[in-house]
Protein backbone atom coordinates (compact mmCIF):
# COMPACT_ATOMS: atom_id res chain seq x y z
CA UNK A 1 0.00 0.00 0.00
CA UNK A 2 2.91 2.66 0.58
CA UNK A 3 3.33 2.24 -2.62
CA UNK A 4 0.22 4.06 -3.42
CA UNK A 5 2.07 7.30 -1.16
CA UNK A 6 3.16 8.42 -4.40
CA UNK A 7 0.04 10.78 -5.70
CA UNK A 8 1.27 10.10 -9.48
CA UNK A 9 0.90 6.58 -8.45
CA UNK A 10 -2.10 6.46 -6.93
CA UNK A 11 -3.61 9.03 -9.56
CA UNK A 12 -2.97 6.54 -12.42
CA UNK A 13 -4.85 3.77 -10.07
CA UNK A 14 -7.77 6.06 -8.86
CA UNK A 15 -8.36 6.94 -12.97
CA UNK A 16 -8.66 3.40 -13.81
CA UNK A 17 -10.77 2.27 -11.15
CA UNK A 18 -13.33 5.37 -10.87
CA UNK A 19 -15.28 4.48 -13.75
CA UNK A 20 -15.61 0.82 -12.64
CA UNK A 21 -16.83 1.52 -8.91
CA UNK A 22 -19.26 4.08 -10.06
CA UNK A 23 -20.56 2.02 -12.78
CA UNK A 24 -20.75 -0.83 -10.20
CA UNK A 25 -22.45 1.17 -7.42
CA UNK A 26 -24.86 2.53 -9.53
CA UNK A 27 -25.96 -0.74 -10.95
CA UNK A 28 -26.11 -2.34 -7.34
CA UNK A 29 -28.56 0.73 -6.30
CA UNK A 30 -30.83 0.14 -9.13
CA UNK A 31 -30.67 -3.76 -7.85
CA UNK A 32 -31.17 -2.71 -4.04
CA UNK A 33 -33.96 -0.18 -5.11
CA UNK A 34 -35.84 -2.79 -6.71
CA UNK A 35 -35.53 -5.88 -4.82
CA UNK A 36 -36.27 -3.30 -1.73
CA UNK A 37 -39.61 -1.77 -3.57
CA UNK A 38 -40.76 -4.39 -5.60
CA UNK A 39 -39.75 -7.82 -4.11
CA UNK A 40 -39.21 -7.15 -0.08
CA UNK A 41 -42.38 -8.06 1.83
CA UNK A 42 -44.30 -5.79 3.72
CA UNK A 43 -43.94 -6.01 7.82
CA UNK A 44 -46.21 -7.96 9.17
CA UNK A 45 -46.51 -4.83 11.75
CA UNK A 46 -45.18 -1.72 9.96
CA UNK A 47 -46.70 -2.48 6.51
CA UNK A 48 -45.12 -0.57 3.80
CA UNK A 49 -43.28 1.98 6.31
CA UNK A 50 -41.09 -0.61 6.85
CA UNK A 51 -39.31 -0.37 3.47
CA UNK A 52 -37.79 3.29 4.29
CA UNK A 53 -34.88 0.76 6.64
CA UNK A 54 -33.26 -0.21 3.07
CA UNK A 55 -32.42 3.76 2.56
CA UNK A 56 -32.27 4.28 6.61
CA UNK A 57 -30.13 1.90 7.85
CA UNK A 58 -27.22 1.66 5.16
CA UNK A 59 -27.24 5.37 5.29
CA UNK A 60 -26.60 4.97 8.95
CA UNK A 61 -24.00 2.21 8.94
CA UNK A 62 -21.83 4.44 6.38
CA UNK A 63 -21.98 7.18 8.39
CA UNK A 64 -20.62 5.06 11.20
CA UNK A 65 -18.33 3.54 8.86
CA UNK A 66 -16.98 6.41 7.38
CA UNK A 67 -16.19 8.16 10.15
CA UNK A 68 -14.06 5.19 11.50
CA UNK A 69 -12.48 5.05 8.11
CA UNK A 70 -11.85 9.47 8.46
CA UNK A 71 -10.26 8.33 12.21
CA UNK A 72 -7.94 5.82 10.95
CA UNK A 73 -7.04 8.19 8.33
CA UNK A 74 -6.05 10.74 10.90
CA UNK A 75 -4.40 8.58 12.93
CA UNK A 76 -2.30 6.93 10.11
CA UNK A 77 -1.60 11.09 8.99
CA UNK A 78 -0.25 11.53 12.34
CA UNK A 79 2.04 8.39 12.92
CA UNK A 80 3.03 7.50 9.35
CA UNK A 81 2.99 10.88 7.89
CA UNK A 82 1.66 8.85 4.55
CA UNK A 83 0.78 11.69 2.56
CA UNK A 84 -2.50 10.44 1.10
CA UNK A 85 -4.00 9.91 4.63
CA UNK A 86 -4.80 13.25 5.09
CA UNK A 87 -6.58 13.53 1.54
CA UNK A 88 -8.28 10.18 2.40
CA UNK A 89 -9.82 11.98 5.37
CA UNK A 90 -10.64 15.24 4.29
CA UNK A 91 -12.09 13.83 1.35
CA UNK A 92 -14.23 11.45 3.16
CA UNK A 93 -15.90 13.93 5.14
CA UNK A 94 -18.50 15.32 2.89
CA UNK A 95 -19.77 11.64 2.01
CA UNK A 96 -20.13 10.57 5.43
CA UNK A 97 -21.61 14.06 6.10
CA UNK A 98 -24.52 13.06 3.42
CA UNK A 99 -24.90 9.97 4.70
CA UNK A 100 -25.60 10.95 7.91
CA UNK A 101 -28.21 13.72 7.10
CA UNK A 102 -29.77 11.12 5.12
CA UNK A 103 -29.79 8.85 8.41
CA UNK A 104 -31.69 11.52 10.13
CA UNK A 105 -33.83 12.80 7.38
CA UNK A 106 -35.26 8.95 6.68
CA UNK A 107 -35.13 8.44 10.50
CA UNK A 108 -38.03 11.22 11.05
CA UNK A 109 -39.47 9.87 7.66
CA UNK A 110 -40.31 6.57 9.85
CA UNK A 111 -40.25 8.41 13.39
CA UNK A 112 -43.74 10.18 12.82
CA UNK A 113 -45.53 7.49 11.36
CA UNK A 114 -44.33 4.46 13.82
CA UNK A 115 -43.58 7.01 17.20
CA UNK A 116 -45.26 10.24 16.59
CA UNK A 117 -42.70 11.94 16.35
CA UNK A 118 -40.17 13.53 13.41
CA UNK A 119 -38.01 13.64 16.50
CA UNK A 120 -36.99 12.58 20.17
CA UNK A 121 -33.98 13.40 22.08
CA UNK A 122 -33.14 10.23 22.65
CA UNK A 123 -29.40 8.65 23.31
CA UNK A 124 -29.90 7.22 19.98
CA UNK A 125 -31.08 10.41 17.83
CA UNK A 126 -28.91 12.54 19.82
CA UNK A 127 -25.63 11.11 19.50
CA UNK A 128 -26.28 10.69 15.49
CA UNK A 129 -27.31 14.12 15.69
CA UNK A 130 -23.36 15.40 17.28
CA UNK A 131 -21.99 13.08 14.74
CA UNK A 132 -23.08 15.11 11.69
CA UNK A 133 -22.19 18.16 13.41
CA UNK A 134 -18.51 16.72 14.11
CA UNK A 135 -18.25 16.04 10.11
CA UNK A 136 -19.98 19.28 9.77
CA UNK A 137 -16.74 20.78 12.13
CA UNK A 138 -14.38 19.15 10.29
CA UNK A 139 -15.29 20.39 6.84
CA UNK A 140 -15.54 23.98 8.51
CA UNK A 141 -12.09 23.50 10.39
CA UNK A 142 -10.31 22.95 7.13
CA UNK A 143 -11.20 25.84 5.60
CA UNK A 144 -11.05 27.91 8.36
CA UNK A 145 -7.22 27.62 8.57
CA UNK A 146 -4.80 28.97 5.85
CA UNK A 147 -2.07 26.82 6.49
CA UNK A 148 -2.56 23.62 5.20
CA UNK A 149 -0.09 21.92 7.64
CA UNK A 150 -1.98 23.45 10.84
CA UNK A 151 -5.27 22.78 9.25
CA UNK A 152 -4.31 19.24 8.61
CA UNK A 153 -3.21 18.61 12.19
CA UNK A 154 -6.39 20.57 13.35
CA UNK A 155 -8.37 18.08 11.42
CA UNK A 156 -7.00 14.95 12.68
CA UNK A 157 -7.28 15.77 15.61
CA UNK A 158 -10.86 16.59 15.50
CA UNK A 159 -11.32 13.71 13.49
CA UNK A 160 -9.74 11.51 16.21
CA UNK A 161 -11.51 12.72 19.56
CA UNK A 162 -14.62 12.59 17.30
CA UNK A 163 -14.35 9.12 17.05
CA UNK A 164 -15.14 8.70 21.20
CA UNK A 165 -18.94 9.27 19.80
CA UNK A 166 -18.90 6.01 17.74
CA UNK A 167 -19.18 3.55 20.19
CA UNK A 168 -21.54 6.26 21.96
CA UNK A 169 -23.93 5.62 18.95
CA UNK A 170 -23.42 1.93 18.30
CA UNK A 171 -24.32 1.12 21.84
CA UNK A 172 -26.57 3.79 22.68
CA UNK A 173 -29.79 1.70 22.49
CA UNK A 174 -28.20 -0.18 24.96
CA UNK A 175 -26.81 1.45 27.88
CA UNK A 176 -29.82 3.88 28.11
CA UNK A 177 -33.95 3.04 27.32
CA UNK A 178 -34.33 4.59 23.82
CA UNK A 179 -37.54 4.98 21.68
CA UNK A 180 -34.90 3.54 18.77
CA UNK A 181 -34.99 0.18 18.29
CA UNK A 182 -31.94 -2.11 18.99
CA UNK A 183 -29.49 -3.61 16.51
CA UNK A 184 -31.27 -6.46 14.37
CA UNK A 185 -28.20 -7.07 11.95
CA UNK A 186 -24.89 -6.60 13.81
CA UNK A 187 -25.67 -8.46 17.48
CA UNK A 188 -24.67 -11.58 19.21
CA UNK A 189 -26.09 -14.35 17.70
CA UNK A 190 -26.30 -13.26 13.95
CA UNK A 191 -29.00 -11.23 12.42
CA UNK A 192 -33.00 -11.82 13.35
CA UNK A 193 -34.19 -10.71 10.24
CA UNK A 194 -36.35 -13.13 7.78
CA UNK A 195 -34.14 -13.21 4.39
CA UNK A 196 -36.47 -11.87 2.59
CA UNK A 197 -35.83 -8.34 3.76
CA UNK A 198 -32.20 -8.99 4.57
CA UNK A 199 -30.87 -9.29 1.18
CA UNK A 200 -32.21 -5.83 -0.06
CA UNK A 201 -30.71 -4.44 2.68
CA UNK A 202 -27.52 -6.01 2.61
CA UNK A 203 -27.57 -5.04 -1.33
CA UNK A 204 -28.45 -1.50 -0.65
CA UNK A 205 -25.28 -1.24 2.07
CA UNK A 206 -23.03 -3.00 -0.57
CA UNK A 207 -24.38 -0.28 -3.19
CA UNK A 208 -23.57 2.47 -0.53
CA UNK A 209 -19.68 0.90 -0.09
CA UNK A 210 -19.22 1.04 -3.07
CA UNK A 211 -20.68 4.14 -4.27
CA UNK A 212 -18.42 5.48 -1.09
CA UNK A 213 -15.19 4.47 -2.47
CA UNK A 214 -16.11 5.72 -6.22
CA UNK A 215 -16.89 9.30 -4.39
CA UNK A 216 -13.99 9.04 -2.33
CA UNK A 217 -11.62 8.00 -4.90
CA UNK A 218 -13.12 11.25 -7.01
CA UNK A 219 -12.64 13.71 -4.02
CA UNK A 220 -9.04 12.15 -4.07
CA UNK A 221 -8.50 13.00 -7.38
CA UNK A 222 -9.49 16.61 -6.71
CA UNK A 223 -7.76 17.03 -3.29
CA UNK A 224 -4.45 15.39 -4.83
CA UNK A 225 -5.34 18.16 -7.87
CA UNK A 226 -5.80 21.30 -5.72
CA UNK A 227 -2.49 20.21 -3.62
CA UNK A 228 -0.62 19.86 -7.12
CA UNK A 229 -2.24 23.30 -8.45
CA UNK A 230 -1.29 24.68 -5.05
CA UNK A 231 1.83 23.76 -5.38
CA UNK A 232 2.37 24.88 -8.67
CA UNK A 233 1.32 28.47 -7.78
CA UNK A 234 3.94 29.01 -5.12
CA UNK A 235 6.36 27.99 -7.39
CA UNK A 236 5.58 30.50 -9.62
CA UNK A 237 5.49 33.26 -6.95
CA UNK A 238 9.02 32.13 -5.88
CA UNK A 239 10.63 31.75 -9.48
CA UNK A 240 11.51 35.72 -10.63
CA UNK A 241 9.20 36.80 -13.59
CA UNK B 1 -57.61 -0.34 -7.99
CA UNK B 2 -54.87 -1.59 -10.19
CA UNK B 3 -51.59 -2.24 -8.99
CA UNK B 4 -49.84 0.53 -9.55
CA UNK B 5 -51.93 2.65 -8.08
CA UNK B 6 -51.77 0.58 -4.90
CA UNK B 7 -48.06 0.59 -5.41
CA UNK B 8 -47.28 4.07 -5.29
CA UNK B 9 -50.08 4.22 -1.84
CA UNK B 10 -47.65 2.27 -0.32
CA UNK B 11 -50.16 0.87 2.19
CA UNK B 12 -51.07 4.42 2.98
CA UNK B 13 -47.08 5.11 3.94
CA UNK B 14 -46.62 6.80 0.80
CA UNK B 15 -46.05 10.62 1.94
CA UNK B 16 -43.29 9.20 4.12
CA UNK B 17 -41.92 6.32 2.01
CA UNK B 18 -41.41 8.51 -1.33
CA UNK B 19 -39.37 11.10 0.27
CA UNK B 20 -37.18 8.95 2.31
CA UNK B 21 -36.54 7.43 -1.40
CA UNK B 22 -36.45 10.59 -3.60
CA UNK B 23 -34.05 12.60 -0.76
CA UNK B 24 -31.76 9.32 -0.78
CA UNK B 25 -31.41 9.20 -4.70
CA UNK B 26 -31.48 12.87 -4.92
CA UNK B 27 -28.54 13.65 -2.16
CA UNK B 28 -26.48 10.91 -3.57
CA UNK B 29 -27.16 11.88 -7.00
CA UNK B 30 -25.92 15.67 -6.06
CA UNK B 31 -22.46 14.41 -4.04
CA UNK B 32 -21.57 12.81 -6.98
CA UNK B 33 -22.13 15.20 -9.27
CA UNK B 34 -20.59 18.05 -7.59
CA UNK B 35 -17.54 15.94 -6.48
CA UNK B 36 -17.25 14.62 -10.21
CA UNK B 37 -17.59 18.59 -11.72
CA UNK B 38 -14.93 19.90 -8.92
CA UNK B 39 -12.23 17.15 -9.82
CA UNK B 40 -12.40 17.78 -13.69
CA UNK B 41 -12.15 21.18 -12.77
CA UNK B 42 -9.05 20.87 -10.74
CA UNK B 43 -7.76 18.45 -13.06
CA UNK B 44 -7.84 20.48 -15.91
CA UNK B 45 -6.25 23.52 -14.10
CA UNK B 46 -3.30 21.18 -13.25
CA UNK B 47 -3.01 20.42 -16.58
CA UNK B 48 -3.20 24.09 -17.92
CA UNK B 49 -0.40 24.83 -15.51
CA UNK B 50 1.87 22.06 -16.23
CA UNK B 51 1.53 22.95 -20.04
CA UNK B 52 2.11 26.51 -19.71
CA UNK B 53 5.09 25.69 -17.36
CA UNK B 54 6.45 23.66 -19.97
CA UNK B 55 6.35 26.48 -22.78
CA UNK B 56 8.07 28.93 -20.45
Amino acid sequence: MLAYANPQRFLRLARALTPWTLGAGVALAAVGLFLALFVAPPDYQQGDAARIMYVHVPAAWMALFIYICMAVSSAVAFIWKHPLADVAAKASAPIGCVFTALALVTGMLWGQPMWGAWWVWDARLTSVLILFFLYLGYIVLWGAIDEPTRAARAARILALVGAINVPIIHFSVEWWSTLHQGATVFRAGGPAMSTSMLIPLLTMALAYNVLYVAFLLIRMRMEVSERRLRTIRLGLEAAPG
Amino acid sequence: MSGWQSFFEMGGYAAYVWPAYAASILALLALGLISWREMKRSERLVALSEASDRQS
